[in-house]
């Protein structure tokens, strides 16, 4: 396969491209006169439509995604994104709405944004719901926000934040964003949380412990109650992560037990398309005594109709720009409205089944290092290959050979080599046996004829490509070849 | 409605394999007094019939769709070839995730690459990352960003930037010891220099400015970048409307720094206020406090042209605390929208679209001005925004216009305090002429 050339290579300064209604105003000839106009855009690419139109699609044909390949990329829930959302989510009340309208002329939009806070906030067990942050990260963000203003209305923000050594880059990245210090837990020999680790860390000057639960070893954390006990007698808050809800919707609410505060990823657990890395949307739940603190502007119910709250004198104040990823959220709800409760609590059944499912056809052939139960994902290693040379990186290039993608790769770090499976709920057996069958097969390459995987993929349309040199001498933009 | 794939007999044989006798043993790792035993409260589940026309009923308690709207400020409606809903909407874009595994995420890793070719080109920089949120993080990103790299605790922040950004920047950097200091805005609706020069000092990081600013006006950015180079700060500019990048000096070749902002007029709806595209660009020497995701070329084994995610240990999954933001999943199907809005419009027609814009915007301003008692505010040049100030105040011309299915320009009292009976008009090249003159003949019905 040749490469696809770069759009910049196709271009033709004289080429015919989108055509606008001509102007219908008089023309004021004197109109740029004082603006700072620009000669030309160096290098701006003029391509006809058809150009356009097959560069893009040759390019999506060297994507592998949900829609053609079984992606059990872990701890990023690749479950299929229904299709009927997005058509909802294009009509044009929706999608053509200008966010300043007065409020009075977009009830409908007002009425979605509150009825899925009022689902969330049931799904969660929580009191209080924002659906303004922008994905998951942002959602930690905005939840340690929270926590901060919390606690200096108490008097002291504190200055450090616990976070597990299984969790995920963005929760340290988040609560030192919001100026805390990390501290970290180790994790016991089941792969959860040390409960001495944990009391020994848990001082006066712990603002919260931030835990993902299920972790990201898809391990539930079984000491949840006492761990939320150990945190609140020091004045301590608990954060939950929750990017793995989609193991638990209707079968735990982790307000019920001790969580402060929880952000949802409506793009894991509700389904929502990834699109190649973004957007999302990162609801926050909170328990009443945070709900002071929420981010404006709020929806109110009243009695002549939905409205905007911005007066909220103890607001962490804006966190981005009008009310969040709101088509996002007409998905989210659409997928809600559809399962309903009953389909909800299938969907996290399932993905659970699944899960268990490879593990328990790969036990033995892949290396598990922590026995414990696991809900909607497994982490395996390359530790049993390894002894043949073989890395996480080679079975994981070997697998792009037979249509699938890969796992996600060396995370969680307190696993090395690790080899994270999240199947979901809506694959078929078919699927999930093509992809156990697959990987009993290359463990058998791996002692067989470990050059096969070395030298994998064989049948991408790129090759393994040097990220070395990438990182080394950076090229990240086109630039117009030298006369 | 269900989108699972499993019959009862492989649910059966699956649990058999595992060794359990139910669902619900799967989840004996929950202690059982914590499991949930009664059902979420929720409604009873729609089939797709139900769920559009349920969906629809919803849509029509909106009624803005019959109305002409001169709403801008940070929200802009412009022409979408039909091709971006098109070839945006391919499942092979709107259903992988963030390009982990190069040698199968070829298409979303050279869609970033050419998307970041693009903002350097538009923006006058050299180099852009892959996406941001939307534009006011963006701001806050680019803010945190200078306070790294000069470590000064001040950030002087234009008055006219965006209300919204400036509240978003005030949420993120109050816990990290930032001081935010805001300098007003001239006669003219530009920064105001004097004060530039007053406020700016050897603790200042960084002065940020928007431009064409909140007031509408265009900045003469050359003179903000000697200030605030005069006195070692970086100089940051915020475009909140992407669209004046087609026709208006670039702000890299004007001095910036680091520019940033809200990328929504290229090819995203308006979609109540998100998705947007939050975007970025700044000088190479930069690099390393860079925030987010960015895609790099490379070679494969054979020596075939292909791209990656690079630049990675500024990343929070390899820096965890000490990472240069914690941006994860971003907004990469909407850099998607923009790269193929702009490879379609090309250079002439990002030209074009901005210079009907600026023609537009000064017929309105034009035909608007004669009416008695509407006043231009600002002298400034302008793009597609302008102030106007409405003698006896503005509510009431808004109320006239919105029976009449007209909704305004935005009323700026609630923004600034000085500018109580003025509202922010925009006119992109979506108005019509008639659209135009049927506002100016609205306004002029309004007895002052």
């Amino acid at each position: 396969m040749n490469a696809e050339p770069l759009i910049f290579e196709l271009s033709g300064a004289t080429k015919k491209s989108f055509a606008l209604p001509p102007l219908d105003v008089p023309e004021k000839k004197d109109a740029l006169k004082d603006l700072p106009v620009r000669e030309a855009i160096p290098g701006f690419p003029q391509v006809s439509e058809i150009e356009v139109v097959r560069h893009f699609t040759r390019l999506s044909q060297a994507n592998f995604c949900i829609d053609t390949s079984f992606y059990p990329l872990g701890s990023c829930t690749m479950k299929y994104n229904p299709k009927i959302n997005e058509k909802v989510a294009a009509m044009a009340p929706f999608s053509g709405v200008h966010p300043l309208t007065p409020p009075g002329l977009v009830q409908g939009n007002l009425e979605i944004l509150k009825t899925l806070e009022e689902f969330l906030a049931e799904i969660t067990g929580m009191d209080a719901v924002t659906l303004q942050p922008n994905a998951g990260a942002h959602g930690e963000l905005v939840g340690m926000m929270l926590i901060r203003a919390c606690l200096e209305g108490r008097g002291d923000p504190r200055k450090f934040v616990l976070i597990p050594d299984s969790a995920h880059g963005t929760n340290p990245s988040s609560a030192h964003i919001c100026g805390y210090t990390v501290r970290e837990v180790k994790s016991n020999d089941r792969g959860t949380i040390d409960l001495e680790s944990l009391d020994r860390e848990m001082t006066a000057d712990v603002a919260a412990l931030m835990v993902t639960n299920p972790n990201t070893l898809g391990v539930f954390e079984w000491d949840i109650r006492k761990i939320g006990e150990i945190v609140h007698a020091r004045g301590g808050l608990l954060y939950m992560d929750g990017a793995n809800m989609n193991a638990l919707v209707g079968k735990f609410r982790p307000g019920d037990m001790g969580v402060d505060v929880i952000h949802l990823n409506l793009h894991k657990t509700f389904s929502t398309p990834h699109g190649g890395g973004g957007p999302g949307c990162g609801p926050v739940a909170v328990k009443k005594h945070l709900e002071p603190y929420l981010p404006v502007p709020v929806v109110e119910r009243g009695p002549s109709g939905y409205r905007l709250d911005f007066e909220r004198p103890r607001t962490i104040g804006r966190v981005r720009s009008f009310f969040g990823n709101f088509l996002v959220m007409v998905r989210a709800l659409a997928y809600i409205r559809t399962l309903g409760a009953a389909g909800l609590k299938e969907a996290a059944e399932i993905a659970v089944l699944n899960s268990n499912y490879i593990r328990k056809s790969l036990e033995g052939v892949y290396h598990l290092k922590y026995a414990s139960p696991t809900l909607h994902e497994c982490v395996f290693s390359d530790k049993l290959q390894k002894e043949h040379g073989i890395l996480n990186i080679d079975i994981a290039k070997r697998l792009i050979d037979f249509g699938l993608h890969p796992p996600t790769m060396s995370f969680p770090l307190i696993v090395p080599g690790a080899l994270m499976i999240e199947p979901t709920e809506t694959e078929s057996r078919r699927d999930l046996d093509q992809f156990i069958e697959t990987m009993k097969a290359i463990a058998r390459e791996a002692v067989e004829s470990p050059d096969v995987l070395k030298s994998a993929p064989h049948f991408s349309p790129v090759k393994r490509l040097d990220e070395t040199t990438a990182a080394r001498n950076p090229v990240l933009r086109w630039e117009e070849p030298k006369e | 409605m269900s989108y699972i794939s499993l019959s009862d007999q492989d649910k059966k044989e699956m649990l058999a394999r595992i060794g359990v006798s139910s669902l619900e043993d799967l989840f004996c790792c929950i202690p059982d007094d914590l499991r949930l035993k009664t059902d979420l409260r929720l409604p009873q589940p729609l089939t797709e019939p139900e769920l559009t026309g349920h969906f629809e009923a919803i849509g029509l308690k909106n009624k803005q769709d019959a109305f002409i709207s001169f709403l801008g400020a940070g929200a802009y409606r412009h022409h979408i070839p039909y091709i971006v809903d098109y070839l945006s909407s391919r499942g092979e874009f709107v259903s992988p995730y963030t390009p982990y595994q190069p040698e199968v995420s070829q298409g979303t890793l050279q869609v970033i690459f050419e998307y970041q070719t693009l903002i350097c080109q538009l923006t006058g920089l050299e180099i852009s990352n892959a996406s941001l949120y939307e534009g006011a993080t963006a701001a806050a990103e680019a803010v945190l960003m200078a306070w790294r790299l000069k470590g000064k605790p001040k950030v002087l922040v234009a008055g006219s930037l965006h209300p919204q950004y400036r509240e978003v920047i005030r949420t993120y950097t109050k816990n990290l010891g930032i001081q935010v200091e805001e300098v007003g805005y001239d006669a003219k609706g530009e920064v105001d220099g004097e004060a530039i020069k007053s406020q700016l000092d050897g603790e200042t990081s960084a002065v940020v400015c928007q431009s064409p600013n909140f007031l509408g006006a265009v900045e003469n950015l050359e003179r903000l970048a000697e200030a605030a180079h005069a006195k070692q700060a970086l100089f940051v500019v915020i475009v909140a409307e992407a669209a004046s990048l087609g026709l208006l000096r670039s702000p890299g070749s004007a001095g910036a720094d680091i520019v940033a902002g809200e990328a929504q007029s290229f090819g995203l709806p308006l979609s109540f206020g998100g998705p947007y595209l939050g975007f970025m660009s700044c000088r190479k020497e930069y690099v390393r406090q860079f925030p987010g995701r960015i895609a790099g070329q490379t070679k494969d084994t054979n020596g075939k042209r292909g791209f990656v995610l690079t630049l990675s240990t500024r990343e929070q999954h390899i820096r965890r605390e000490k990472a240069t933001s914690n941006i994860c999943t971003n907004q990469a199907l909407c850099a998607l929208r923009a790269t193929i809005f702009l490879e379609t419009m090309g250079h002439v027609g990002m030209r074009e679209l901005a210079y009907q814009n600026v023609q537009k915007a000064n017929y309105a301003l034009e035909r608007l001005t004669a009416i008695k008692g509407v006043r231009k505010k600002f002298g400034a040049p302008i793009f597609n925004e302008f102030v106007l100030e409405f003698e006896g105040g503005y509510k009431k011309v808004a109320e006239h216009l919105l029976p009449q299915g007209v909704i305004g320009g935005l009323d700026l009292g609630p923004y600034y305090p000085g500018l109580k009976d003025c509202a922010l008009f925009c006119v992109t090249e979506i108005h019509s002429r008639a659209d135009i003159d049927r506002l100016a003949g609205l306004v002029a019905e309004v007895k002052r």
